[in-house]
């Protein structure tokens, strides 16, 4: 059935994750070697790596679609686009981490193993390829979480972050048996084609989905599985935290969009771009109130919080309800706006934090009471954290303005009302708890009569700049990444 | 006689047991526990499935991964809980909450 050869042959579309591979074994090779621990080789080698990724990435936008390993793996257009967002959100992870994890060569190579999982998770087609990529990332974020062993907080969170995502795991893999049951199929692609053409218990289906949901859901954040994401997202170092409030979550949506567009619903036909569920479940209904109450649940938690990143924190699970909204009309304009909205979330959010992490690391301290009168000891990163913060509101001139009204255009156009009245009652609650920390930086006295301006490490200074600018720019002149998401959204929707 | 049934019966068992022992259970080592009958409960699904209704051999390759993954999963865990109980010298889940609840 499967031949030596055809495996040989599609390793030439496996590149990027072959080069991140070797990647990896070279840092932990590296990280043996003392000499080489003491400078900053480790991470320079991590981004060349990571930067020959993107490359071999981007040229596989120009491959014809396939699936790879006896269909293990898809290579299509979603995938790359997906592969080179993780890639470029690790980058940027580890130009943040160079400053709080100078040497350690082992926390580089776990960031890069997690992209690796990441990028797996955007392409795999197969049970055993989602459920193995889903603990890749996994497991290396929990180590990761738990980074600074010594420290109570990061230890809780690790422990917090594993307890909740060994659950989701197993009760995701229970909800795949059934599915398996159903089709003896083991590929979503398969799967779906089977399903379609039985007669199929719409009470197995529905449970099953269900908790193949939980699984995904726990990697976005989604109410009701998101338990976790306040605690680990306050306890674990901040460029860690950073790394999970993009990373791990927006692999979780490429797997969302696989699994639901490709897994259990099906095109109506090749030119139009609206999707039907298989079976009679109402799968639309069912994404449609977990966004409302996941954007709900998010934004009114994050009201009462002091601490930024649990603030934060709150805020992230109130945007994955806002990308959720993305998937409820199952049209091909959803999914655009879902990926135009997480590439802008990956440019406000990453700033954010950046700016918080920069803050902490002179302040010592998260709470927004510290924050009070900043801006005239920081008035740089003041500002930044005032546009990022618009941004994550969605008001113009941001780019957060334009992803907000794509997903929302999305919404009204499918005629769903009530949840297009329910998002755009959440970005005014949002808008309170955003502009509090932009009132405390700008119009409140500052506590102690320290004046002195903030030493911010310079890395934080570029990487912050280096987001403000899309941030804007993209709210100014959306069209170049409008296309390019359009371009990306082509996915294989069968299977021979 | 065993059937199809009586494995998923079991199947469904053990989820249950695992999912009420991760609820109730409030130490960390009893949680990892009700984590692994979970995941046993779907590799007995699997294997089930693949057996009675005579599907190709993947629900066993699933099994087998799947047993991997319960491995890997344990080590970690453990590690981590290792760890909180050096920090805190408990693995009481109550009394982990030095963050904000």
């Amino acid at each position: 059935m499967v031949d030596a050869d055809n495996i040989i042959k599609d390793l030439q579309f496996f590149y990027p994750e072959i080069v991140l591979t070797v990647t990896i074994l070279f840092v932990i090779i590296a990280e043996l070697i003392p000499s080489i621990k003491k400078k900053l080789i480790i991470p320079f080698l991590s981004l060349a790596g990571l930067l020959l990724s993107i490359f071999f990435s981007v040229r596989l936008f120009d491959v014809q679609e396939r699936f790879l390993f006896s269909n293990m793996i898809i290579v299509d257009h979603l995938g790359v686009f997906f592969r080179i967002f993780f890639a470029l959100a690790s980058v940027i992870i580890v130009l943040l981490s160079i400053p709080t994890f100078k040497r350690a060569g082992e926390y580089y190579a776990l960031l890069l193993t997690a992209t690796l999982g990441m990028y797996l998770m955007a392409s795999s087609t197969h049970i055993i390829m989602i459920a193995l990529s889903l603990e890749i990332v996994g497991i290396t974020c929990y180590v990761l979480a738990g980074y600074r062993r010594s420290e109570r907080r990061s230890s809780e969170a690790a422990l917090k972050y594993m307890l909740y995502g060994a659950v989701s795991t197993g009760v995701m893999l229970y909800g795949f048996s059934f599915l398996y049951g159903m089709s003896g199929e083991v590929n979503i692609y398969k799967i779906r084609d089977i399903l379609m053409l039985e007669p199929i218990d719409n009470l197995l289906l529905l449970v099953s989905v269900i908790f193949i949901l939980a699984g995904i859901g726990y990697k976005i954040a989604m109410v009701p599985f998101h338990f976790w994401c306040p605690d680990v997202y306050e306890g674990a170092p901040t460029p860690v935290t950073t790394f999970f409030s993009v990373g791990p979550k927006v692999a979780g949506i490429a797997l969302l969009i696989r699994f639901v567009f490709a897994g259990i619903s099906v095109q109506v036909s090749e030119t139009v771009e609206q999707w039907i569920s298989i079976g009679d479940i109402d799968l639309q209904f069912m994404l449609a109130v977990l966004s409302a109450i996941t954007m709900t649940l998010g934004n009114t938690a994050a009201l009462a919080q002091r601490n930024l990143k649990r603030l934060l924190a709150y805020s992230c699970i109130a945007h994955a309800g806002y990308i959720l909204m993305g998937f409820t009309m199952f049209t091909g304009a959803g999914i655009n706006a879902v990926l135009f909205y997480v590439i802008v979330y990956l440019f406000m959010n990453f700033g954010a934090f950046i700016v918080v992490d920069g803050i902490a690391l002179r302040l010592k301290s998260e709470n927004i009471d510290k924050y009070r009168g900043l801006a005239s000891r920081a008035p740089y990163l003041c500002f930044a954290l005032t546009v990022f913060l618009i941004s994550l509101t969605g008001i113009p001139p941001t780019a957060g303005f334009i992803g907000k009204v794509l997903l929302f255009a999305a919404v009204i156009d499918s005629k769903l009302y009530w949840l297009a009245v329910v998002g755009a009652v959440n970005v005014v609650v949002s808008l309170y708890y955003y502009f509090r920390i932009i009132k405390a930086m700008y119009l409140e006295k500052p506590i102690s009569a320290d004046e002195l301006p903030l030493a911010i490490p310079r890395i934080h200074i570029f990487l912050t700049t280096l987001l403000l600018i899309p941030t804007i720019y993209f709210g100014l002149f959306w069209s170049p990444l409008r296309e390019w998401t359009t371009f990306s959204l082509n996915f294989m929707l069968s299977i021979d | 006689m065993i059937t199809l049934d009586s494995c998923l019966i079991i199947g469904a068992a053990l989820f249950t047991l695992g999912f009420l022992a991760v609820l109730t259970k409030r130490n960390a080592i009893s949680v990892l526990m009700g984590v692994e009958l979970i995941l046993n409960a779907a590799n007995i699904n699997f294997v089930a499935f693949g057996f009675f209704r005579s599907y190709e051999i993947h629900g066993v390759l699933i099994a087998l991964f799947v047993i991997v993954i319960a491995v890997s999963e344990a080590a970690v865990a453990l590690a981590i809980v290792l760890n909180i109980y050096r920090n805190m010298r408990t693995v009481n889940l109550d009394e982990v909450d030095s963050l904000k609840k």
